[in-house]
C-alpha cells in the first residue's frame, strides 16, 4: 500500500490552504486528492466577485481566488492527484481511491485532512407536493450548467429558498437573460448575507417573498408553475393565501450540508447540529489524525474564513504527522442561549496561542452582547450592532482569558440582546 | 433634501448606510458606513453607480466551453444588463489566461472585459467557432 505522510481529501478552497499550511510547518509529503480535472473545487462556478477581501485584500472572482491558491500549490512540492474520487476512509486513516487512470487504489496516511466541502438540500429532503417534471434544480446544479458548462436550465423562473447561492443565481439568471419572477423565503428573514440582497435582487427589482413557501410545483413534463403560500409562526401553510406564479424553472436554494460520508465511514463523531465533525481546537476530530475544515466541518459564509480554517487544520496534521500534537487535556466549548453551535467543541488546555471560536446564532435580533463565560465567569463580552443566523460570528480568546480552565470546565458561548 | 437607505456591498458586513443629499450637485453625506470603502459607495450610488459585471463567455476550442470573466473597472450601473447582454453574444478562441482582455470597451463603457480563469487548447480541437 501507498504510504503517505499528509493527505488532504479535496483541493476546493480548504484543501489547497490545508496543504499549503502543511507544507509551511514541516510536512514533507503532501498529496491532495481531487475529483474534478482541476483544483478549486466549487469556487470554479462561483464566477461572481466578492472573494479574498480578508485573506488578499482585494475583490476577486471565485475563480481568481482559486487561481492564487492553485498557483502557491503548484510552486510548491505538493501532489495533486485530479480525477481521482475517494470511496472510503478507515478509522486507521487508508484511503480508498478510484480513479480511471489507475483504478481502485489505497492509500495509508500518516495523517488525513477532510476538506470535501457540502452539499446542497435535494428537493426529495424538502416537503413541496406535486409531479416530478424537469426544470427544478438546485441553485447550485443552475450554477455549474451556466458557468461551467455553458448551457441555460431556464428562461423562467421562481427560487425558493434565501440562501446565498439562491441569491446570486437570481442575478446570474437575470444576467443571462432570465425573467426571476420571485425569491421566496420560509423564514421571515434571508439567511443570505445582506450585500447579496442589495446587489443581486433590489439591484434587479426582484421580489423577496419572506414567510412564503412552496406548497405545489405544477406540470408534467415540465415545470409550468408553482403554487407559494404565506406561512404562520410554526412555518405552516396560511389556507387562503396561495397564488401560483407561472415558470418553466424551479431553483431550490434551501440550506447546505456538509459531506459528511466519509466522516461516517471513519467513525468520526458528528455534530448534530452542523452535520460536521466535533473536532477539538487543533480541528483534529474524534479519530486521532484525522483533521476538518472548511464546509464540511460547518457550513462558512465566506470562503475567505474557510481558507483561515483551513490553514489550522492542515498545520495540525503536519504536527500530527511528525508526533508533535500532544493528546493535551482538553475542556468543553457549549452553545449557551441564542447560540446554535460551536466550533470547535473541546480546547486544549495551557494554549499559548489566542483560541478563535466560530459560531451561528439561533435567531436574527438587533444590538446584542456575544458572550463567553467560562464555568460561569465571563470572559470576554463583544458587541454587535445586529447578528442573524446568516452570518457566521466569531470569537477570539487571548490565552490569560481561558487561564483559569481545567479539565472538566465548560466554556459558553452565549447571546444577551443589549 | 432627501435621505436614502441603502445596504452597502463592499464587504460582506453589509452595513446600513444613511445618505443625505442636502442639494442639487451637493456631495451626499454618509452616516452608517463603517470604513473607507463604504463612504465611497454611499457617495458613488447617488453620483455615478458602479458594478462588476461578472459572468462567462463561450470558448472555441477550449477544454472548457465557457470561461470565466469580469469588467474592470467595474461599469455605470445603468449599463449592466446591455454589458451582460454583449457577454452572452461573444465568443472567445482557446488558450485564455486569466487576466488576458478579451473585449476592450464594452458596449463604450470605457471597460474592458477580462478573463478571471484559464482555459487551455482541447487536443484536436478544430478551431471553428460554435453556431
Amino acid at each position: 500500500m501507498e504510504e503517505r505522510e499528509v493527505v488532504i481529501i479535496g483541493g476546493g478552497p480548504a484543501g489547497m490552504a490545508a496543504a499549503i499550511a502543511a507544507h509551511k510547518a514541516g510536512a514533507r509529503d503532501v498529496l491532495i486528492i481531487e475529483r474534478e480535472e482541476r483544483l478549486g473545487g466549487i469556487l470554479q462556478q462561483c464566477v461572481h466577485n466578492g472573494f479574498g477581501l480578508h485573506v488578499f485584500k482585494e475583490e476577486l472572482t471565485g475563480p481568481e481566488y482559486a487561481l492564487r491558491y492553485a498557483d502557491e500549490v503548484a510552486a510548491l512540492p505538493i501532489e495533486v492527484r485530479l480525477n481521482t474520487f475517494v470511496v472510503d476512509l478507515s478509522p486507521t486513516r487508508v484511503l480508498t481511491c478510484i480513479s480511471a487512470q489507475d483504478g481502485l487504489t489505497q492509500i495509508h496516511a500518516e495523517a488525513c485532512v477532510l476538506a470535501m466541502g457540502c452539499r446542497e438540500r435535494p428537493r426529495g429532503a424538502l416537503p413541496i407536493a406535486g409531479s416530478r417534471p424537469a426544470g427544478v434544480y438546485s441553485a447550485g446544479t443552475a450554477q455549474r450548467l451556466i458557468n461551467l458548462e455553458g448551457l441555460m436550465p431556464g428562461h423562467k423562473v421562481v427560487i425558493l429558498g434565501s440562501g446565498d447561492i439562491g441569491l446570486i443565481m437570481a442575478r446570474r439568471m437575470v444576467l443571462q437573460g432570465a425573467e426571476v419572477l420571485a425569491v421566496a423565503e420560509l423564514l421571515p428573514y434571508s439567511s443570505g448575507l445582506k450585500r447579496n440582497i442589495q446587489q443581486c435582487l433590489v439591484d434587479f427589482g426582484i421580489p423577496l417573498l419572506l414567510s412564503t413557501t412552496a406548497v405545489a410545483i405544477h406540470g408534467k413534463e415540465r415545470v409550468e408553475s408553482v403554487t407559494l403560500a404565506q406561512v404562520d409562526e410554526a412555518r405552516r401553510p396560511i389556507p387562503g393565501t396561495e397564488f401560483d406564479l407561472a415558470c418553466d424553472t424551479v431553483l431550490l436554494s434551501c440550506g447546505l450540508i456538509p459531506e459528511g460520508e466519509l466522516a461516517r465511514a471513519a467513525g468520526v463523531e458528528l455534530s448534530g447540529a452542523t452535520q460536521g465533525a466535533l473536532v477539538d481546537d487543533a480541528l483534529e476530530t474524534s479519530v486521532p489524525g484525522v483533521f476538518a475544515a472548511g464546509n464540511v466541518l460547518h457550513v462558512h459564509d465566506l470562503a475567505d474564513h474557510v481558507s483561515q480554517e483551513a490553514a489550522v487544520a492542515g498545520a495540525s496534521a503536519a504536527r500530527y504527522a511528525q508526533g508533535l500534537l500532544d493528546a493535551a487535556a482538553s475542556f468543553e466549548v457549549i452553545p449557551g442561549a441564542g447560540v446554535r453551535y460551536t466550533v470547535p467543541h473541546t480546547i486544549a488546555l495551557g494554549r499559548t496561542t489566542p483560541a478563535l471560536i466560530r459560531f451561528r446564532v439561533t435567531e436574527p435580533t438587533g444590538a446584542a452582547y456575544l458572550v463567553a463565560t467560562l464555568d460561569g465567569h465571563e470572559v470576554l463580552r463583544k458587541r454587535k450592532v445586529a447578528l442573524t443566523p446568516g452570518e457566521m460570528q466569531e470569537l477570539t480568546l487571548a490565552p490569560a482569558k481561558l487561564e483559569g480552565a481545567h479539565a472538566g470546565s465548560t466554556l459558553t458561548i452565549s447571546v444577551e440582546k443589549a | 433634501m432627501t435621505v436614502h437607505q441603502l445596504t452597502c456591498i463592499q464587504c460582506p458586513i453589509g452595513c446600513e448606510l444613511t445618505v443625505t443629499i442636502e442639494a442639487e450637485g451637493a456631495t451626499p453625506k454618509v452616516t452608517g458606513n463603517s470604513c473607507a470603502r463604504g463612504l465611497a459607495y454611499g457617495i458613488a450610488e447617488f453620483t455615478k453607480p458602479t458594478r462588476t459585471v461578472t459572468g462567462t463567455l463561450r470558448v472555441a476550442g477550449g477544454t472548457h466551453p465557457v470561461v470565466s470573466v469580469k469588467t474592470v473597472p467595474p461599469v455605470p450601473k445603468a449599463t449592466v444588463l446591455q454589458v451582460a447582454q454583449a457577454l452572452r453574444g461573444a465568443v472567445v478562441t482557446a488558450p485564455v489566461a486569466a487576466g488576458d482582455m478579451l473585449i476592450a470597451n464594452v458596449c463604450d463603457t470605457g471597460s474592458d472585459v477580462i478573463a478571471t480563469t484559464n482555459v487551455h487548447k482541447r487536443e484536436g480541437a478544430q478551431p471553428q467557432l460554435p453556431l
